[in-house]
């Protein structure tokens, strides 16, 4: 069973469609990218599945299961052994079903958040000790010198110099890498089963990006956890993920694992995506960019989604039709009428760093 | 990838200064020089208010016709009222009277105006609207005939005035919680806070309060100012303190019919006033300039 998975997701506010249906699933110590432009949806997903955004702002339909609380792989447990709590029920629950309170008890207990910016996702006048052990108090009932010990804990984990000393430090006296690792450590202090990063290394530079990157990476191998990392950055992706969707005009248009999608992508947007990355090697050069902007989500073509932007459009029904998501290989969908089976397109070496 | 589990440390930064944030505001006003002058007024009087049976020279209601109108001298340094009592023993007297008065009323106006304000600025929808717009009727009115009303409809007293001060004082609170809470509300930490599963009401406490405080802070400052003027007001009226007690406002009325003769019976609860009035305004503004977060976040 899915650690998370979401099911033909469709969200609505006012009278523009952001979503028409995404599915997606990532399984416990996996990780699940997602990709696409400012606008695609890629945030909105993970925010309408866990209930961040919803009525009466916007109107969500589908499902999201969580998972059974995945058992294994838990070495990290404080000496109570937070990671021993499960729910009661022991299998999957609807997330868009839930009552205001279970949404809140999964929220932080079993799904982490780690989003953009570090220096605004944290108190600025709470210490770091209060708003790390918050969580601990309100899902695991932890008394104050047991969530105290769970906090240095977390904060050696993330690496983390001198705990003690951080514990009690203010935001605006730790660096924006220092930041964001305590943003992982508050996601990661109830064990959760999901942990959800929200272009998490997008506003920090590229070096400490590469720290947060390893860190998250490790992590996840010792603790099981399943991420969702979403990112408009295929490189950053492309060294995290398992498997990766691409999103366009709130649709996947192209998944697959992240070999067969380096290899053999299919999509001319995800072509077009790869095409645009900066490279080295290329200096003076303008970057590549894909011509046109997204689509507007109140007034969606009738055809294709991409048709405007599309370098390929070689079917007659590219304006009139909407292409369905359909294999293009075992595990390999793709929503386009032009797609090739499989491109020649070699896996660069620098390119997945 | 490290085969260790921990991960390669950040480099550390120079040393952290730990100082709480509310520790550092503390030290900041006591170094602003107007503050401190301001802060020392009120220390005077708090001390009068708390130990005035013991500093006033005579009793409050020491009646002795045959010295009636006296000038200040140095058995009365304020002179003595129409009744031969000492002014300046009055003055003392009435000073705890003020101070309970406008903290009361302004704790009242404080406590479910903030209450008020944060539930509006943070549901929104019919919460919000119902609250701003009973609000708004309320500052339709002066503030002085809306408290005139209300102790017209409880009847006069100290305790009628402190509700009344009280009660149209909430919308003022109410307004300056909720325009902050509107932006506190959408900072990414308070929605950090919520996608961790914290209860609406733990997240308002924890994160919502605390950062909206400072304009509140101030306001309370200059609230309090106001409430002695509306006090000294109500109780010149008649509405507030009953005589024979002591207060400022009461004093001035008795002066009004003495001016040409007693100028001392006026001016010197009028004193009383103005210096408190100017203390706390003082202090309000200092407050405004240290907890002002565009002026301290770099430092």
């Amino acid at each position: 069973m899915p650690a998370l998975s979401v099911q033909d997701l469709h969200v609505r506010i006012k009278d523009a469609q952001i979503l028409r249906g995404v599915s997606w699933s990532v399984e416990h110590g996996q990780t699940l990218g997602i990709v696409g432009e400012s606008g695609s949806g890629k945030s909105m997903t993970v925010l309408a599945a866990t209930g961040l955004v919803g009525p009466p702002l916007a109107q969500v339909t589908g499902r999201a299961v969580l998972g059974a609380p995945h058992s294994s792989g838990r070495s990290s447990g404080g000496p109570d052994g937070p990671a021993s709590a499960t729910l009661p029920d022991g299998g999957g629950q609807d997330l868009l079903t839930l009552s205001p309170a279970g949404r809140r008890a999964v929220r932080g207990r079993r799904i982490g958040f780690v989003f953009q910016d570090p220096a605004t996702s944290l108190n600025p006048i709470l210490d770091v000790e209060r708003q790390l052990t918050e969580g601990l108090e309100e899902h695991l009932g932890m008394t104050r010198r047991a969530a105290r010990g769970r906090a240095l804990e977390l904060l050696e984990m993330v690496g983390i110099p001198d705990p003690e000393r951080r514990l009690r430090a203010y935001p605006h006296e730790l660096s924006g890498g220092m930041r964001q690792r305590v943003m992982i450590a508050i996601a990661l202090s109830c064990d959760p089963d999901v942990l959800i990063a929200d272009e998490a290394t997008t506003a920090l530079d590229v070096t400490i990006q590469a720290q947060i990157i390893d860190a998250v990476r490790d992590l996840q191998e010792r603790l099981g956890t399943a991420v969702v990392w979403i990112s408009h950055d295929l490189g950053v992706v492309g060294g995290l993920a398992d498997e990766v969707v691409v999103l366009y005009g709130g649709q996947v248009v192209e998944q697959a694992d992240v070999l067969t999608l380096f290899a053999q992508r299919s999509h001319p947007y995800t072509e077009g995506l790869f095409a645009s990355r900066p490279r080295l090697g290329s200096a003076g050069g303008h970057l590549t960019t894909i011509p046109g902007s997204p689509p507007d989500p109140r007034s969606l073509p009738a055809g294709c989604v991409f048709y405007d932007r599309c370098t390929l459009r070689s079917d007659p029904r590219c304006a009139t039709h909407r292409p369905e998501l359909v294999p293009l290989a075992p595990g390999h969908l793709v929503r386009s009428f032009c797609a090739t089976p499989v491109r020649d397109a070699p896996l660069d070496p620098e390119e997945t760093a | 990838m490290t085969t260790t589990p921990r991960l390669a440390p950040e480099p550390t930064h120079g040393t952290a200064r730990r100082r709480a944030p509310w520790v550092r505001s503390l030290v900041a006003l006591l170094h602003h020089k107007v503050a401190v002058a301001g802060l020392v007024v009120l220390a005077v009087l708090v001390v009068c208010a708390l130990f005035g049976e013991q500093l006033a020279p005579y009793p409050a209601n020491a009646v002795d016709i045959s010295r009636a109108l006296q000038p200040p001298s140095t058995a009365h340094p304020f002179g003595t009222d129409d009744l031969g009592r000492d002014v300046m023993s009055r003055v003392i007297l009435a000073a705890s009277v003020s101070l309970q008065v406008s903290v009361v009323s302004v704790t009242i106006a404080l406590v479910v105006g903030v209450l008020l304000g944060l539930v509006a600025g943070y549901f929104g929808g019919w919460p919000d609207t119902v609250v701003m717009r009973v609000a708004d009727v309320m500052f339709a009115f002066p503030v002085m005939l809306l408290a005139i009303a209300i102790v017209a409809v409880l009847g006069p007293g100290l305790t009628t005035a402190m509700i009344a001060i009280g009660v149209v004082y909430v919308p003022i609170f109410a307004r300056v919680t909720r325009a902050s809470v509107l932006s506190v509300r959408e900072e990414p930490y308070v929605r950090a806070a919520v996608s961790l599963g914290a209860h609406p009401g733990r997240v308002i406490v924890r994160h919502v309060l605390p950062n909206v405080s400072a304009p509140i802070i101030v306001q309370t400052s200059l609230s309090l100012a106001f409430a002695i003027l509306s006090e000294a007001a109500l109780s010149f009226l008649g509405l507030g303190v009953q005589p024979p007690a002591p207060s400022w406002g009461r004093m001035l009325f008795d002066a009004k019919a003495f001016l040409d003769q007693a100028w001392w019976m006026g001016v010197f609860p009028g004193l009383a006033v103005f210096v408190t009035v100017l203390a706390l305004n003082l202090v309000g503004d200092a407050l405004r300039d240290v907890l002002d977060v565009r002026k301290t976040v770099n430092d």
